[in-house]
């Protein structure tokens, strides 16, 4: 199995930490990953995106010019990526601030309302793991118990104490994640 | 069992520096390498193994420190991007005259000039042929992966000292930047100045006994006749690092109409373009060059025959493409696909110009 991920949102959402903890989370299960962001002027013009890829094979191109699925944080990064997702594939995104919402009909859809339920958790840090909650509900390539190991490893001990946190916030991701155009190719796994 | 970590390239290769019992680093930051400055500092490794750190004044500072260090027969490595290596190449030139061992890395970034932050592989022909004055080579190590990053470390150093001559390791700024699970080596201890005399002779200023003349570390000559036995020597070490030291990697050759020849991150995306060159029925095969120089001409070379022909695939306006063109003798096409300016191509476009530039011309 290969899963073939970008994660894309602006810089401050947690978007690469995400990436870093579903590839320590890929690890942990013997899998071979790559976590390939954008850096530099890229970065500096607000935006920050991560390919991420889990394979239980060696992995080849860690460049990629289609996904399996994309987890998309805001505007700029809906026009430029969803076209990328190979069909049959997955989009999911926090509606927050999207103005054009995805049109296509031949990829699974999905929403989290990311920012809000952060709020609602009274920490906007948990963004992130709201989000990533919400992915690995719909495709639950790596198991919790590996999750867990993931956030141990690319946490510093010192914020250790932050993992609970962390993983109640996967799980309200993993309850209020909402299948906007279900292509039923994607098993969903309770 | 070996430490597994997830770590960027950069990262690795500054780890794997501790854990191959370096004595020192000296470097002067610059993007995309900063991380292995970076990473030293933090780590501290004056603390584990006693190896030392510094961040010089410039790029022309690190590279003399490293000679200075190197000639006490110290295991010494730099690393930098590539206008930094611009500016080191003098001391690499000196280094290859006055055969000293040690390592250092360009984390390539498109050029020329300052170019761009973004990966770029135009250094190929700098580090191959020559880049600094006089007749010398560099034995040049490719990573395609941050595996490759941290184990080919070891693998300079060992080469260096094997030979007495600057080794480089050619990575690029994807590499570098990017995060892959990585087996760390165990730690070696650092050499004491007996062991480096037993291991690897008595050339370095490691304090001169009653039992032998002076040593002396130079690049100079003024008497041309004894330069050139000195030439004549340097060229029969290279000589014998081109008979010994050829590594690559085929990937499904054997039944191949085509072979994509790439090094470092535009070889891992052309192995992505075999799969799917292979989904539309076409015949394609990998020879991933790991040491540049010396160029695996031979391994290329079987093929020519063979195949209806070859693609360079770089990210530069073609410079490997020469070398493949030498190997291949006019025996079969060879052809030349590049981004520059930091521009990465994508397995797609490497598919499209193999289509356009080959299978389609037949």
């Amino acid at each position: 199995m290969t899963e073939e991920i970008i994660i894309a949102g602006f810089g401050g959402q947690g978007v690469l930490s995400m990436g870093k903890i579903l590839a320590y989370s890929g690890i942990m299960q013997d899998q071979d990953v790559s976590w390939m962001p954008s850096y530099g002027p890229e970065m500096r013009g607000g935006t920050a995106n991560v390919a991420v890829i889990l394979s239980n094979e060696r992995i080849s191109s860690p460049i990629l010019n289609e996904f399996d699925t994309a987890i998309i944080l805001n505007q700029q990064s809906m026009d430029k990526f969803e076209s990328m997702v190979k069909p049959g594939g997955l989009l999911l995104y926090d509606p927050n601030g999207i103005l054009h919402h995805p049109e296509r009909k031949d990829i699974t859809i999905a929403t989290i309302e990311g920012a809000k339920e952060a709020s609602a958790l009274k920490n906007k840090k948990t963004f992130n793991m709201i989000v990533m909650g919400a992915f690995l509900k719909i495709h639950p390539i790596v198991k919790m118990d590996n999750v867990h190991k993931g956030l141990e490893q690319s946490l510093p001990e010192r914020h250790h104490h932050m993992i609970p946190l962390n993983e109640d916030a996967i799980k309200v991701g993993m309850a209020k994640v909402k299948i906007i155009h279900d292509l039923k190719r994607i098993a969903v796994e309770n | 069992m070996k430490q597994v970590k997830l770590m960027k390239g950069n990262e690795a290769m500054a780890e794997a520096a501790i854990r191959a019992g370096a004595d020192a680093y000296f470097g002067y930051p610059i993007t995309p390498q900063s991380e292995v400055i970076e990473y030293l500092m933090v780590e501290e490794p004056h603390k584990r193994t006693g190896m030392q750190v510094l961040q010089a004044e410039s790029e022309l500072a690190a590279i003399n420190m490293v000679y200075g260090a190197a000639a006490c027969g110290k295991k010494v490595m730099t690393s930098s991007s590539s206008p930094g290596i611009s500016l080191k190449l003098e001391g690499i030139s000196y280094m290859a005259g006055a055969e000293i061992p040690c390592l250092i890395a360009n984390v390539m970034r498109g050029g020329p000039g300052l170019g761009t932050i973004q990966p770029g592989q135009s250094d190929y022909f700098q580090a191959t042929k020559g880049g600094g004055h006089g007749d010398y080579r560099l034995i040049t190590l490719a990573p395609s992966t941050v595996q490759e990053m941290a184990d080919f470390v070891d693998l300079g150093f060992e080469l260096a000292f094997k030979y007495r001559n600057p080794v480089m390791i050619l990575s690029d700024g994807a590499i570098g930047q990017m995060m892959e699970k990585v087996y760390l080596p165990n730690q070696k201890e650092r050499l004491t100045n007996d062991e480096i005399i037993k291991l690897y002779g008595s050339w370095a200023t490691t304090g001169k006994p009653e039992s032998r003349s002076r040593n002396i570390i130079t690049s100079l000559d003024l008497k041309p006749e004894k330069q050139e036995i000195h030439n004549i020597h340097l060229q029969e070490k290279f000589k014998a690092a081109e008979e010994n030291e050829v590594r690559f990697e085929e990937i499904q050759c054997e039944d191949a109409d085509y072979i994509l020849v790439a090094f470092g991150t535009s070889a891992r995306i052309s192995q992505k373009v075999v799969q799917l060159a292979r989904n539309k029925g076409y015949k394609v095969g990998l020879i991933r060059p790991i040491t540049l120089w010396p160029f695996p001409k031979k391994p290329i070379a079987k093929y020519a025959n063979k195949v209806k022909g070859f693609l360079s695939v770089e990210m530069n306006a073609g410079q490997m493409v020469e070398d493949v063109q030498l190997a291949v003798e006019g025996k079969a096409i060879v052809k030349h696909y590049g981004r520059m300016g930091g521009m990465i191509p994508t397995p797609a476009d490497v598919l499209n110009a193999l289509e356009e530039k080959l299978i389609s011309n037949k």
